[in-house]
């Protein structure tokens, strides 16, 4: 019911890369590979989910007045917690993602969830929507990471798919390439929705 | 009684003969002597190349208007023609069709459809596709073949850049540089064809002199003032074909003169450091593509005063 219902909103309804258009600077800077995408998402999405439950939990305890500060804490601690976990068991991810690992701190997408929803619904409810919108972003950047790499480097998740006399448009994987692929592919969503 | 003084319209009363098909084809008709001497110099691969650019331009056109948006097909006002022609003349000879359908597709479908088709496209399609192609595929595109002697050449200016006399390579005298016997794009080599054309397009009143003018002058004066030779930079490489066909497209350079003598500073200004300091040898694309993106602005501080209009805060 609610859950399914707050779960599914972040995936397509109201996704946050392709339709409230958040987390853009990773969404540009790290799609260069399709695994560059899952793994931003991924990350992204475990700490969603941690602040967003935990905000949850604590909205009653939380001075309105410095909410902004207190989320920022708590977002901070789980992106931590994600850095440290990366760095131990995928430590190439962790150099391939670089600077956005720790970035993740300021993705806007965690904070308007933790603003516009965790900090008014239940503790079910936030996880949930912690979950559906990790997944949407998750969903986004792996799209954008497959349509750069495939077209900059001839291979989705490393498996080369154009081969023999295709040469790969290096632009793709520039960052002219992410803006390109970015608006395409968010015209493309909102054609086909607009046309059900 | 005369009927003429008594109707009673709205602007505009006088009307010019141009159409956008009619300046279409003055345009084409002066850019046939640097086609002609494009094939001269680099043999019937230029003519190839420059028609399937033109092709693939008219028929990405065709049928992104008729299927994708569902519009009139405007083909016939001969404007993709320009810029498959223009594209064509930024590409060296040995650049492959594929990349020739590419360019086009990439000018036509992104950057004049996308942005709302003729006259809304914020930069040149032609110069865009060039940057794509040469962010794409870099080596292609750099890789000027000269077709009279079959030989890869340095262009004149990587020459100049790179210290190419040491590598071997001459300088090219004036007068092969006048003529086009250089190495380089194919539309881009001959100045006197591209004088030719642009001499033409001022005289029908289809460009006005001031962007070119001022442009090729702000390159000379600036290339001499940092103690360069100014005729061998404004005779090499794309200047004159930039100045006269590229930086002058209504939709993406700015109306009013002083808005467009400032924008041909601008591109002068940024093809000279580009040309003196920057990575690349030419800079001409990338000034022309920078000022385009700028016009918007250069016309909002040069907005003519409206007569009759008092001011806000006078």
């Amino acid at each position: 019911m609610n859950f399914g219902k707050n779960l599914f909103n972040g995936i397509i309804p109201e996704n946050p890369t392709f339709r409230l258009v958040l987390g853009t600077c990773p969404t540009l800077a790290v799609t260069t590979a399709a695994i560059n995408g899952v793994g931003m998402g991924l990350s992204t999405t475990l700490v969603l989910i941690g602040s967003n439950v935990v905000i949850s939990a604590l909205r009653k305890v939380i001075p309105d007045k410095i909410r902004i500060p207190a989320f920022v804490v708590i977002i901070a601690s789980f992106v931590t917690i994600v850095g440290m976990l990366m760095k131990a068991y995928t430590p190439d991810l962790d150099k391939a993602l670089g600077i956005y690992i720790p970035l993740i701190v300021v993705n806007c997408i965690i904070l308007a969830r933790a603003e516009a929803f965790a900090f008014t619904n239940t503790v079910a409810d936030s996880f949930a929507d912690g979950l559906g919108m990790g997944l949407g972003f998750t969903l986004a950047l792996t799209v954008m990471g497959s349509v750069r790499e495939l077209l900059g480097a001839g291979s989705i998740f490393g498996t080369v798919i154009l081969g023999g006399g295709f040469e790969p448009a290096l632009m793709m994987i520039l960052p002219p390439g992410a803006f390109l692929a970015y608006g395409l592919l968010m015209g493309l969503l909102n054609k086909v929705s607009e046309s059900k | 009684m005369n009927e003429q003084f008594l109707t009673v319209s709205s602007s505009p009363h006088i009307r010019a003969s141009h159409s956008t098909g009619s300046i279409m084809r003055d345009v084409l008709i002066a850019l046939t002597p640097a086609f002609i001497a494009g094939v001269v110099f680099f043999g019937i691969n230029a003519a190839i190349l420059t028609i399937v650019c033109v092709l693939a331009s008219v028929a990405t056109e065709a049928l992104i208007q008729k299927f994708l948006l569902k519009r009139e097909v405007t083909i016939n006002d001969w404007s993709a023609v320009v810029t498959g022609v223009l594209l064509a003349f930024n590409l060296p000879v040995s650049a492959p069709l594929w990349m020739a359908v590419i360019g086009s597709v990439f000018a036509i479908a992104i950057v004049k459809q996308c942005f709302g088709g003729i006259g809304q496209n914020f930069i040149n399609p032609a110069l865009a596709a060039r940057a794509f192609l040469l962010a794409s595929w870099p080596t292609r595109m750099t890789s000027a073949a000269f077709a009279v002697d079959a030989a890869t050449t340095a262009t004149p200016l990587a020459l100049i850049k790179g210290g190419g006399e040491a590598a071997g390579g001459a300088l090219p005298s004036y007068m092969d540089l006048f003529m086009g016997n250089v190495g380089g794009c194919i539309g881009e080599v001959s100045a006197i064809a591209l004088l030719i054309g642009g001499i033409y397009l001022i005289m029908r009143n289809v460009i006005s002199w001031r962007i070119p003018v001022i442009y090729i002058g702000t390159v000379a004066i600036f290339t001499l003032v940092f103690g360069q030779d100014p005729i061998y930079h404004v005779l090499a490489g794309g200047l004159l074909l930039g100045a006269f066909f590229m930086a002058t497209d209504y939709a993406s350079s700015p109306v009013t003169p002083k808005a467009q003598i400032i924008y041909a500073l601008g591109c002068g200004i940024l093809t000279g450091v580009i040309r003196l300091w920057g990575g690349y040898p030419e800079g001409v694309s990338y000034s022309i593509l920078i000022m385009n993106v700028a016009a918007p602005l250069i016309e909002r501080f040069t907005m003519p005063k409206i007569y009759g209009e008092v001011k806000d805060n006078a």
